[in-house]
Parts: structure tokens; sequence; C-alpha cells
């Protein structure tokens, strides 16, 4: 049976070319890069080369601006609990918005319970924040403003300039999880008015357990690991070099192949969501329809419910996810389709497709041809599905 | 996630479609939530002769509606009310722990039916 993977927001392999980079870095230079000794400079020096590659990636000038971490929440965690305490004396605001990831939300949530107030701005319905809303929330008390570059469920790419631009201008430091999007679009920490951004390895074919957070200079921030002083302070704990050597090649493929993978995967990306558009009635797509990851697609499907869609699929060996109820832990819908004003039930009905590397045009076509059977097969057993269309 | 036998249910569910003339309707859970299952049931001489469904939700709802028309074919009324979400769970192989309310649902879905078949029958009289 033909596999197609087409879950790469939830899991990627690691490139083979990453992985030769990382392999001496287990077992020959396991050096600290913190010794006096010369055993120490190998990895000292792998640690400062992976961070001028993560640097370059999104256009940072200062490599020392970029902090290593364990993956993309810890640097949400230390982008957002770290400028919240050093700033409370100013004020206690946040702004965020009401799609970001989980680890964002769960975040703001935490500090809520300490006596900050979050704002939680509105989307529209193709995922667009709402600049408007976003403008009149800001008031004197206003910290942060933490708004995501890309939504990894609905690709939906936010205007990061715009919303920069407004956080300089009134003297707001701007956080902007980027772990969907960095290595997939091109970012520029400097011409977006970014302050903070978080990055994570394992989203761009690196090794997973790995991350980074851009630190503009001055930024007002404090570390929420306290240890032996790594990373200039803010993120103690010995280096995970090889983890660490592994982002540094993978950004640096990422920006060398972004141009050339970004045109090919939105090329397929179209296609599928043509194809399915097409075949099948009662198919609409969620999010936008070109301000969005070349990588995503995510499709909902009238009637019927996503697990089964899933199900369905995976005995064809293609492997997809959903933002319905039923594959959540919580057994709520994605709160992402339910703030782009999806009911509930059509929530239920969503499929997510995140293509990468591996992928190519045959897999589309397979799934074309896959797909329209799956969702005949499970509308004739819904009791939703209007007579009409069970043919 | 789900055993063999769960899966051979969704993807062949047994007894899948609508009795017209139905002597009970049963339906349980809201579209809201995920799940939505319609039982329909036919019975002779106090036994259920066929039974029938539809089901809208994941592949536990649809797999635990499948066995629990095939529990009960057969059966008189009296044994059918006895199915529980248990007995649905058990010939399934078992369910993942999040996912037993389905097992409840199927269930429910044929005990209203068969409540509807009653209160029809009472009527008649």
């Amino acid at each position: 049976m033909r596999k197609v993977y087409m879950d790469h927001g939830a899991g990627m392999p690691l490139d083979s070319r990453v992985f030769e980079a990382m392999k001496p870095y287990f077992m020959d230079d396991y050096g600290n890069p913190s010794s006096s000794h010369s055993f120490g400079n190998s990895a000292k020096e792998a640690l400062a080369t992976s961070r001028e590659k993560v640097a370059q990636l999104v256009a940072v000038e200062k490599p020392l601006e970029v902090i290593f971490t364990s993956g993309g929440t810890e640097s949400n965690n230390l982008a957002i609990k770290g400028v919240a305490y050093r700033n409370r004396e100013k004020g206690n605001h946040i702004i965020t918005t009401a799609i970001e990831h989980i680890s964002v939300i769960n975040i703001c949530k935490f500090l809520q319970k300490q006596g900050f107030e979050v704002t939680y701005i509105p989307v529209d319905k193709q995922g667009i924040v709402d600049i408007e809303k976003l403008t009149e929330a800001i008031n004197d008390k206003t910290i942060l403003i933490s708004v995501m570059y890309a939504n990894g469920e609905i690709g939906t790419i936010q205007p990061i300039q715009e919303i920069g631009k407004l956080a300089q201008e009134n003297k707001v430091i701007f956080h902007v999880d980027a772990v969907d999007a960095a290595g997939k679009v091109p970012i520029n920490v400097k011409e977006e008015n970014i302050d903070l951004l978080s990055i994570s390895s394992n989203d761009m074919y690196g090794p997973k357990g790995v991350g980074a957070i851009y630190i503009k200079a001055g930024t007002k921030i404090q570390p929420i690991i306290q240890g032996g002083g790594q990373e200039r302070g803010l993120r103690s704990g010995t280096e995970n070099i090889p983890g660490i050597v592994g982002m540094g090649k993978a950004a640096e493929l990422a920006q060398k192949e972004m141009k050339s993978e970004g045109k090919r995967l939105a090329g397929l990306r179209d296609k599928l969501i043509k194809g399915v558009l097409d075949k099948i009635d009662y198919s609409f797509l969620n999010g936008h329809p070109t301000e969005r990851l070349p990588s995503n697609t995510n499709l909902r499907f009238s009637y019927i419910e996503g697990e089964s869609l899933i199900l369905g699929l995976d005995m064809y060996g293609i492997q997809v996810s959903s933002g319905s109820a039923c594959t959540s832990k919580t057994l709520e819908p994605s709160h992402v389709l339910l703030a782009i004003g999806l009911a509930h039930e059509e929530a239920h009905g969503s499929l997510v497709f995140t293509m990468g590397k591996q992928n190519s045009e045959e897999d589309v076509n397979y799934v074309l041809e896959v797909l329209p059977d799956v969702v005949k097969r499970l509308r004739a057993l819904s009791p939703l599905t209007p007579k009409e269309i069970v043919r | 996630m789900y055993s063999e036998k769960v899966m051979d249910h969704f993807m062949n569910p047994r007894n899948v479609g609508e009795i017209p003339d139905a002597d009970g309707v049963g339906t349980v859970g809201n579209p809201v939530c995920g799940d939505l299952m319609t039982m329909y049931i036919k019975v002779k001489d106090n036994k259920l002769v066929d039974i029938k469904f539809k089901t809208f939700g994941c592949g536990a709802a649809i797999a635990t509606s499948s066995m629990t028309t095939e529990l009960a074919t057969g059966k008189t009324i009296e044994e059918a009310m006895k199915i529980t979400r248990a007995d649905v769970a058990e010939n399934l192989g078992g369910l993942p722990p999040i996912k037993m309310h389905c097992s409840n649902l199927a269930a429910d879905a044929l005990h209203e039916a068969i409540k509807d078949y009653q209160k029809k029958k009472e009527a008649k009289k």
C-alpha cells in the first residue's frame, strides 16, 4: 500500500544531512563549551556557528541575540513570563490573539491567575487578527503583545510588520511565536519590528527537543530557569550541543531551500485544495486562500466527523490530522476553528494536511483519488447527510 | 489506538441504514458534541428481528453502533434492554478510556428505540 504522510505539523523526519552534522557531537566532540581546556573548544565553536546560522535564518544581525532553548514551548514561556515578571512595575496587561498555539494560551491563563490581565484579540473568518481591536486594546498598562507569525492549523499568516509597527509606536514589547513559520517563509526581525521570536528545530527537519528565541538587545526580560548562567544568563543548563548543531544545520538548509521548496509546496497545496473542492460537494477551505503557509491545507466536510475521516484515510496509508473534538484530549473542538467562526459541528468535520519535503504530486493525486470515496462512505453512514447528496 | 475488532466494525459496519416502517426509533447525541446516532428497530413476537443505524461521529461511535446492532439482533426486548456499554466495549475488544462514552451512546440509542416501540404499542391499546 502507498504511504502518504501529510502530518508534518505533528511530526517531521530529521533531514539526513542534519543527522550527519550532529553525529560527531555525541561520541567524539562531547566537550562542554564552558570548559577552559582545549577539549571544550570544538563545542564552543559549534555553538557559535549554529547560533550564526539560526540568526541568519530570521535576519538577526547580532547572533548573540539568539538564545537556545529546549523548544518552541520553552521559548514561548521565556518570552511571555520573562517579560511579564520583569515589567510588572510598568504594567500587568498582555495582548494576544484567540488563535495562538496552546502553549501561549496556557501561559497567558497561568499569568491571569497571578493577577495579569490578558486580552485575546479575535480574528476574522480567514484567521487574520483584527488590527483595529488590537489597537484599541493597547493601554498604558500594556507590557507585551504576543502574536503568532503563522497558524499551524489553518496556515494563516499574520500581518506581522504592521502589528510590529503598532507595538513599536506604543513602546510595547512585541513577541512573535514563529514556530510554525520559521524555515517555511522569510522572516526579518528588524523589518518586522520584532523584539522576541520563538523558533523550534523539529518544525524544520531538525531534531526534537531544541529551539531558540531571538531576544532583541535591550529588551527587558528575566530568565525563567535559574542555574549556571549559560546563554548569557537567560537560559541556564548545559547546552544540548548535538541538538543545537542539528538545529543550526536545519536552519542553514531551510534558508537555502526555502524559496524553491516553498514554491513547490504551495503548488501541491493549491492542487490539493482545488482538487478537493472540485471533486467533493459540501467541502470548504478553512483559513486564508493566499496568506497561507505553503505546507498547510485545512478543509472541512459537512455531515461527517474528522476522526473517522482520519481512520478512513489511514486504512489507505494516508496520515493527516483534524481539529475535531474526538481527536483532542479535552473532547473540545479546536479553539482556532471556533475562533474563525465555525460552529462546533463544522469544526468536527475538518482535516489538516501538512505537506513536507517527501511529498510529491503523485501523493496529492493519490489523496484526490481516495478521499472522495472515504467522504462518500462516511456520509452514507451519517444521519445528518441530506438524502439528495447520498449518491 | 483501536483494537482490530473496532477497526473491522468501523470499516465494515453491520446493519447500516434506515427502516422506513420501523416499530421504534431512537436518537441520542448531538452534532455539536460530535456524536449523533439513530437506531431503527423492527419487532416480531417480542424479538428484535431487524436493527439498522446511522451515525455521525468518530471511529468508536461508528464501531459501537455497529456492534450494538449485532449484539441486539435476535434478542428479546427484555434481553436487549439489559445490554450495557460494558457489553458493547467488551465485545469490541475494549475501547480507549476517552472513548467509553461512545459505547454508552450506542446502548442508549438502542434503549431509546425500544422505549419508543413500547410507547407506540401502549398507544395502540
